[in-house]
């Protein structure tokens, strides 16, 4: 009984650190679904492209973010290249946590998004695209009426999934101090040791954002599901 | 209005079209008829570049489609083209379909296009249809309203591949008339089908095609009551 009411009281100590966190995760994750979601767009339609100049490198692009761990990304760009300019120019280079943070992320989520846009573009039936070529539009403006409307409708349920991914994967930056929810929830177990109480509520607080997400997925996609209903 | 000459399509090793000469005229209604694999779909989407043909030419309204310096989007422009199976954009209500590319492509105003499009579904019987989503029409209704998009385009001329190919039989007499109609307004047109009925009542001219070849071509008359071919004898007794 007694440990409980100190557990209880850790959390109550601990909650509004963690809630500091966690809005901090939840704003490097935005930032970097957005940039995601840019990156992805033009590496998916780079992918799909005929010309070399623009499918090669998004291939490799792809390949090597999603072949390497998120973990060993940001160790990498995080003591790993300021590293690399330094042994070459001499100078120190330092990134500050939360850009490399974003940057990071952005860069890994773009991958994986590209891999989900890719999909979703090729899941849409050939007679679409043949539909509106017929009518005179051109390559692009088929793809930006016709052919991504009905694709990103389809990728919604993936994209919230990789969004979900995504904010409970930035509990990693906590290696390169980024103060998000993980990392709060450390520095509170430094100093008090309770590492039951603070971790158990770093989880709920975790939680939380990825069960409202997975809600709010579920609700656009009903949104957006209107053309497709008989009525 | 269309000349195809020397045309010919192979899918990797696969000779599709071997060698096809023909010269369409204005206002001609052209019905292509054949056995399946016999290449007559694979020659209409050539004509509007659906397909690449592998050699030869096809000119229309006098400029060369297969000529890489002309734009083929200018040239489809004018080229209406309906689908098998429809091909509408599920995401848009049937007026959307039809404004979309007069909008996008002709550059008119929304209003002239609203205004054009409810021209077409009245004119193809759909005007109470106009906000409604593709998934809510039969297919009867459905390629109607594709016709009414292409023609939305006003295009010179109207390629129909198989259009009523995937339609419950009691929704085929409606689409046909909607095509007798454009037929009887003077559109060129070119007309995959299996429906012998329509050949014969509507078009000016029947292409038999065999195995990537026209082999044999006429007047319905001539094709339905006179073939002199054997392997066209052979195909429309199987069919008539």
């Amino acid at each position: 009984m007694e440990v409980l009411q100190s557990y209880l009281g850790h959390l109550i100590k601990v909650l509004p650190q963690l809630l500091t966190g966690a809005v901090l995760t939840v704003k490097i994750t935005s930032l970097s679904v957005f940039f995601g979601i840019l990156i992805g767009l033009i590496m998916a339609l780079g992918k799909l492209s005929k010309n070399p100049l623009l499918k090669i490198p998004a291939v490799i692009y792809v390949d090597f973010i999603r072949g390497t761990p998120l973990f060993v990304q940001i160790l990498l760009f995080y003591y790993g290249i300021p590293g690399l300019i330094l042994s070459i120019t001499g100078e120190t280079f330092k990134i500050e946590p939360m850009l490399a943070a974003v940057v990071v992320c952005s860069i890994n989520s773009g991958a994986y998004v590209a891999e989900i846009f890719r999909a979703g573009i090729q899941s849409i039936e050939r007679g679409q695209m043949e539909a509106a070529r017929s009518l005179g539009m051109t390559h692009n403006q088929a793809m930006r009426y016709v052919i991504l409307p009905q694709a990103f409708k389809r990728i919604v349920p993936p994209l919230g999934n990789e969004f979900i991914v995504l904010l409970k994967d930035t509990s990693l930056l906590a290696v390169i101090g980024v103060e998000e929810l993980t990392r709060k929830g450390q520095l509170y177990v430094a100093s008090t040791f309770a590492s039951f109480p603070t971790y158990i509520g770093v989880a709920l607080v975790y939680l939380v954002m990825t069960l409202t997400i997975s809600r709010l997925v579920n609700w656009t996609e009903r949104r957006l599901g209107v053309s497709d209903r008989r009525e | 209005m269309i000349v195809v000459n020397n045309l010919y399509k192979s899918f990797g090793s696969l000779q599709v079209l071997k060698g096809i000469n023909e010269h369409i005229k204005p206002q001609e209604v052209v019905c292509v008829i054949g056995p399946s694999g016999s290449g007559k779909s694979t020659f209409l989407r050539c004509l509007n570049l659906l397909e690449t043909p592998t050699s030869g030419e096809i000119i229309i309204d006098g400029k060369s489609i297969t000529d890489p310096k002309n734009d083929i989007n200018k040239i489809r422009e004018e080229v209406g083209m309906v689908f098998q199976r429809f091909n509408l954009f599920p995401h848009m209500t049937a007026l959307e379909n039809i404004t979309l590319a007069p909008m996008k492509v002709r550059g008119l105003s929304k209003e002239e296009a609203v205004e054009r499009a409810k021209e077409l579904l009245a004119k193809v019987g759909l005007t109470d249809k106009a906000d409604v989503y593709p998934d809510s029409l039969s297919g009867g209704q459905q390629q109607r309203v594709a016709i009414a998009r292409a023609l939305a385009m006003r295009p010179k001329i109207m390629l129909f591949d198989e259009p009523t190919s995937a339609l419950d039989p009691e929704m085929v007499g409606e689409v046909l008339a909607v095509m007798k109609d454009l037929a009887r307004e003077g559109m060129t047109m070119v007309v995959v089908t299996h429906e012998m009925g329509f050949a014969r009542e509507v078009g000016d001219r029947v292409l038999f095609m065999d195995e990537g070849l026209i082999v044999e071509q006429g007047t319905p008359a001539e094709i339905f009551n006179n073939a002199q071919n054997e392997r066209t004898k052979a195909f429309l007794s199987k069919i008539l």
